[in-house]
């Protein structure tokens, strides 16, 4: 395929395991976070713990939007879906994601009007479509698509579309790193961070890892190649000394970001004081919901949610999963009791999850616990 | 390590247990196997397998339900057909008569049904093989989709041909007759909901030519199938916990077209698992591997065959894959995504 194959090629990845095995000191393991489970799954699809010298340790960072919804808002927007009046339109990876009370794809099959939808856009389409209907568009992910949700929104308003609405769920990326980087005993040498993300936002937000935290950065894209050639950039800023928020993903990603996008999002939505993430629990100023002037287009404002909280589940931890204080297959119900067709945790869920990835993915030395199914 | 039967496990019916993965086969397994158990039944191949008077009769069944039900490169009659004739195929039969059954919804238009029992004339012809028989029923306005479609077929297995994944051993190559899940991404496209412009066609067509072919290499020839729901990666998962072996894919030898890769790429679908409609994949011991290409190849259906791995003996039960890049992962059976209906 034109543009992408130039970087899943074996032999630049030759070159660059090579020169990684020049760069790491013999022993001394360096564990690198992927932030986005983009990454997560292109490392697992390309099989690129198979390549790098055995002292790089991939951990699998927060950055799946499926996996940090918690449950509770899955059973917020299950009652939403079930509303006579309603069409629900959600992502598909969203469609298996377990509430309290089931997924919404039982609610479809108990009778509720859930569509999967490729985008916000879609979903107001269907809104013009189905006049005598309201439709809920289930609006989930980090500043990549939280942007798609701003523009359907204006498009909304200019054009008077009155029976479309959004759940906003939208989260931003830097302070669940902030929450990791707080969190005890963590032990992370550096950072491959999110490349679609930045597109929006920029490389700004990183900044504080290496001001405060001293740990190296990189903003990387997703192809195998791009992700080798991070991990040669942080592994030289570790040999070198430096400390720096560094950018891969030059064809893309500009330091300020995109201006218009970001315009489109202020216009539209403001930061929540807190929200509750997947396995992380409450953290402050890291979510965001629609401002006062669209309540005529938050889910939130026009209807009635029961808004209960519900703790993840005992045996679930997707906490330390997403800390990557734990690899998924450490996890106590990992293959066993937590399986893609029957997840207890998100990360089980979306494709991108860590703990799905290493399911469907895994290398044979991650499955020895795994009781097929 | 030897998989057990999947339980049923869920409440309701969803989309999911119809995908082809993981939900399917506990369905199957799970509530129709338990329920219906018989010997004929309990391999969960193809077709049953019935014995005559020391004539071998493959018998088959499919239902299909493919939104829209005209796409490019075929529509609902010519899938019916080449589906059943394929699973007939893929079992070492000789096609010999199909049944047609039709579920028809209310207000649809007499000219898109006559133009679907067109297509399946059509398709029967060139496989040399009459609808014998048929059944109609039409059901109210928003009851059914168009037209569902079910067909069953009966064929004769000559004397000699021994297929299964039982005869499958480590050393054995495995073969597919032609680029994979064209169908299903080409189905995908022209329901619309994506607004992609993307120039594919269904690859529907019946593959018993090809089958018949290879089986002149007698018992080289250990197990085949129609890579169909679930894609290839299902049919080889399933291959692997059957025989107990293991299935090794080279990624680099998989023949793919680039508006698949580029339409699934953009999908986030791993075309391993997407259907093909007109291919099949077969396992053909080691040193038969290449007389079994160049048969593929002279036929027009198999131009673009290739032998895309191996079989080894270990680990048991998985698929894997060699990457590119020179990395491994397995291929695990499809978990059920709500995946348009394509069949």
């Amino acid at each position: 395929m034109k543009y992408v194959d130039e970087f899943r090629s074996g032999e630049l990845a030759k070159a660059l395991v090579h020169e990684l095995d020049g760069l790491v000191e013999p022993g001394r393991a360096l564990k690198v976070m992927e932030v986005c489970g983009g990454h997560t799954h292109a490392i697992y699809k390309h099989g690129l713990e198979d390549l790098v010298p055995p002292e790089i340790d991939f951990v699998h960072g927060p950055g799946c939007p499926v996996c940090v919804i918690p449950m509770g808002r899955v059973d917020d927007a299950i009652s939403l879906a079930e509303r006579p009046e309603v069409i629900f339109a959600t992502f598909g990876d969203m469609m298996r994601v377990p509430g309290g009370r089931g997924s919404l794809l039982e609610a479809k099959a108990r009778g509720a009007d859930v569509r999967m939808v490729y985008s916000p856009l879609d979903a107001l389409e269907l809104a013009r479509r189905n006049p005598e209907r309201e439709v809920i568009f289930f609006a989930i992910g980090f500043e990549t698509t939280a942007p798609a949700t701003a523009v359907t929104l204006l498009r909304a308003r200019a054009d008077g579309v009155r029976n479309f609405s959004a759940f906003c769920n939208h989260v931003t990326i830097g302070p669940p790193l902030k929450a990791i980087l707080d969190s005890p005993g963590l032990q992370l040498d550096a950072f491959i961070a999110p490349g679609h993300v930045s597109t929006v936002v920029g490389t700004r937000p990183y900044d504080f890892i290496v001001r405060d935290y001293g740990k190296p950065v990189v903003v990387t894209a997703f192809e195998p190649i791009d992700i080798l050639h991070a991990t040669v950039m942080l592994v030289r800023q570790l040999r070198e000394g430096r400390c720096e928020v560094e950018n891969q993903y030059t064809r893309v990603v500009r330091r300020d970001g995109n201006p218009r996008a970001l315009a489109a999002l202020d216009e539209t939505m403001e930061l929540r004081d807190t929200f509750e993430w997947r396995g992380l629990g409450w953290i402050e100023a890291s979510a965001l919901r629609l401002r006062p002037e669209f309540a005529a287009w938050d889910a939130e404002a026009r209807f009635e949610l029961p808004g209960t909280r519900i703790e993840d589940p005992k045996a679930c931890q997707c906490g330390e999963v997403l800390i990557g204080a734990i690899k998924p297959w450490e996890c106590k119900v990992f293959g066993t009791a937590c399986t893609p067709e029957r997840p207890i945790g998100t990360c089980m869920v979306s494709s991108e999850g860590a703990c799905a990835a290493y399911y469907n993915y895994g290398r044979l030395d991650t499955r020895r616990d795994r009781v097929p199914a | 390590m030897r998989p057990r039967r999947p339980k049923l496990r869920d409440e309701l019916v969803t989309l999911a247990h119809g995908a082809g993965g993981k939900s399917t086969r506990a369905l199957v397994e799970g509530l129709f196997l338990e329920e219906l158990h018989n010997p004929l039944l309990a391999p969960l191949s193809d077709s049953a397998l019935l014995d005559l008077d020391g004539s071998r009769l493959a018998f088959t069944t499919d239902s299909y339900v493919v939104k829209p039900i005209f796409f490019p490169g075929g529509d609902i009659g010519d899938l019916a057909v080449n589906g059943t004739v394929n699973d007939l195929a893929v079992s070492g039969a000789r096609p010999l008569a199909l049944s047609a059954g039709f579920v028809i919804e209310e207000g649809l238009a007499v000219a898109d049904l006559r133009r679907v029992a067109a297509s399946m004339a059509r398709a029967a012809a060139a496989a040399g093989v009459p609808v014998a028989t048929g059944d109609t029923k039409v059901v109210e306005r928003g009851k059914a989709d168009g037209v569902y479609v079910t067909t069953a077929g009966i064929g004769l297995v000559a004397p000699g041909v021994e297929l299964g994944p039982e005869r499958v051993a480590a050393g054995d190559r495995v073969l597919v007759s032609g680029t994979i899940g064209d169908h299903g991404t080409a189905v995908m496209v022209a329901r619309g909901e994506l607004e992609l412009e993307v120039d594919l066609e269904s690859d529907t067509a019946p593959v018993h030519e090809l089958a018949l072919a290879l089986l002149a290499l007698g018992g080289a020839v250990r197990w085949m199938r129609d890579p169909t729901r679930g894609g290839l990666a299902t049919a080889l998962n399933e291959l692997a916990q059957a025989a107990d072996v293991a299935v090794s894919l080279d990624e680099g030898a998989l023949p793919l077209r680039p508006a698949v890769i580029g339409t699934c790429e953009i999908l986030g679908i791993d075309p391993l698992y997407v259907a093909s409609e007109g291919r099949l994949v077969a396992v053909v011991a080691g040193d038969a591997a290449d007389q079994a290409l160049a048969i593929l190849r002279s036929h027009p259906l198999g131009a673009d065959a290739a032998i895309v791995g191996t079989v080894r003996a270990d680990p048991q039960g998985l698929v894997l894959l060699e990457t590119s890049l020179g990395g491994s992962r397995v291929v695990d059976m499809l978990v059920g995504d709500p995946l348009p209906r394509i069949c």
